[in-house]
């Protein structure tokens, strides 16, 4: 389990970043904190030609509030934002979600926007992103875009980034006294989840976002619903979600969990 | 920027348990290997290589690491600590050490390492755990030979006693 041969990049600017990704485009791979990273390269299911290491460029390394909204940069660490004084406060969702990531060992390293970028369907902060309807920065030499959350993941692993692309940063927005829960099943914890789940109240009701089942992190919006309006509601949204049979749980298992976490995590929101 | 040849051997060099060292290394080289081939440091263990196990756990630059997951070339200028970096000297083990021997918390042995890199990194920043802390700590290392049990029983053990030992010292 040893990775392929590639060039390594030590980049001291984003202009060094997207001057390398313009050059190898699909051949070449963004080295962040590298959690997700180097065990695909182990694995043997990247191999890319060129390593980009962004984690020496500070300007990355940043957390801003702009505004109504929070701005984490490429060399944001998860520890690093778990440690923001005012992340409780901001952005209360990715509060609960983010000691569900990995563990104390990988959170150390790993970055947020590496996360976004694996795009595993089961991970917490594509969840999150989605969720809390937030944006990811992305950058080439030639211009910069906004991608919405729902836009951005695209399949299993997959995202609207280009080739040619840097995820620059995500910008969450800042929802005042936001309601919010999170919960997630995993056979031990730090593991991948099996189901996971977010709910905020919104103004005309409430959002559920679940990950883990589809292929990507999924949202729904629904009026406040009780009763059997909203059993009905989440059975439907579990149906939706297409959950398969896995070597972890049955396609019924995920079902079940989205039913009971989600009425719970609703209960809690609109209570 | 710095760029290197993934065919070619580059010069590594970082400090070590508090002492420069140097080698080199392909791109492609884990820092894992690079210990233990280059650098002869065989007190990191390697088990998964993908960043499941934590046998691999060291310190860099003041932040936990599983090295199977960084490269040589990436801690080139950085703060390495080790397993080997713990004992005081030779001949004697440090207090986490003989909490872990007293408590029978090691049998095989091949976790430890990286175990003791966790308890180490993490003690130093929280004196005084709680059980459910260190449990939520050792979930990112696997032990398939004692049940967590007297690990936990150890780390708590030598929190007392690191409590105990620094008072003495502040009074002194």
């Amino acid at each position: 389990m040893k990775p392929p041969a590639f060039d390594y990049l030590r980049a001291e600017s984003v202009g060094d970043v997207l001057e390398g990704l313009a050059q190898r485009g699909g051949d070449a791979r963004v080295l962040a904190g590298g959690q997700s990273l180097m065990a695909m390269l182990n694995m043997r299911l990247a191999k890319p030609k060129l390593l980009i290491d962004i984690m020496r460029i500070r300007e990355l390394r940043q957390i801003e509030r702009k505004g109504d909204a929070v701005v984490i940069g490429a060399g944001v660490r998860q520890a690093d934002l778990l440690a923001w004084p005012d992340l409780a406060e901001t952005l209360p969702l990715v509060a609960l979600a983010l000691p569900w990531v990995g563990h104390m060992q990988t959170r150390s390293r790993g970055t947020i926007c590496g996360s976004l970028a694996h795009a595993d369907p089961s991970a917490e902060m594509p969840l999150a992103l989605v969720a809390l309807g937030g944006e990811v920065l992305l950058r080439n030499t030639r211009r910069r875009r906004r991608v919405v959350a729902k836009d951005f993941f695209a399949g299993m692993m997959l995202t609207a980034r280009a080739d040619d692309e840097l995820i620059e940063g995500i910008s969450l927005p800042v929802v005042k006294g936001a309601r919010v829960a999170f919960r997630e099943v995993a056979r031990r914890h730090g593991d991948f989840a099996i189901v996971a789940c977010a709910a905020m109240k919104i103004p005309t009701g409430v959002r559920l976002a679940v990950g883990g089942v589809a292929d990507v992190p999924t949202a729904s919006d629904w009026p406040q619903l009780e009763g059997s309006a909203l059993d009905d509601a989440l059975n439907t949204f579990a149906y939706e979600l297409g959950a398969r049979d896995d070597v972890h749980a049955s396609a019924r298992y995920r079902r079940d969990l989205v039913r009971m976490i989600g009425r719970d995590l609703i209960g809690e929101v609109l209570q | 920027m710095t760029r290197l040849k993934a065919e070619q051997r580059h010069a590594v060099r970082f400090t070590l348990n508090g002492k420069p060292v140097e080698g080199e290394a392909e791109p492609r080289m884990l820092l894992s290997d690079f210990l233990r081939h280059q650098l002869g440091a065989t007190g990191t263990h390697v088990g998964c290589e993908h960043g499941v196990c934590g046998a691999c756990t060291i310190v860099v630059d003041g932040m936990l690491t599983r090295s199977c997951l960084s490269l040589a070339v990436q801690v080139d200028g950085c703060e390495l600590k080790t397993v080997e970096g713990l004992a005081p000297s030779a001949d004697r083990l440090g207090v986490l050490q003989q909490a872990l021997r007293r408590n029978h918390a090691l049998q095989c042995g091949f976790c430890t390492a990286g175990i003791l890199m966790s308890l180490d990194h993490y003690l130093a920043k929280n004196p005084a755990p709680t059980e459910a802390e260190i449990r939520d700590l050792l979930s990112g290392h696997i032990c398939r030979c004692t049940g967590y049990t007297p690990i936990i029983r150890a780390a708590l053990d030598a929190a007392a006693e690191l409590a105990s030992s620094s008072k003495e010292t502040s009074d002194a």
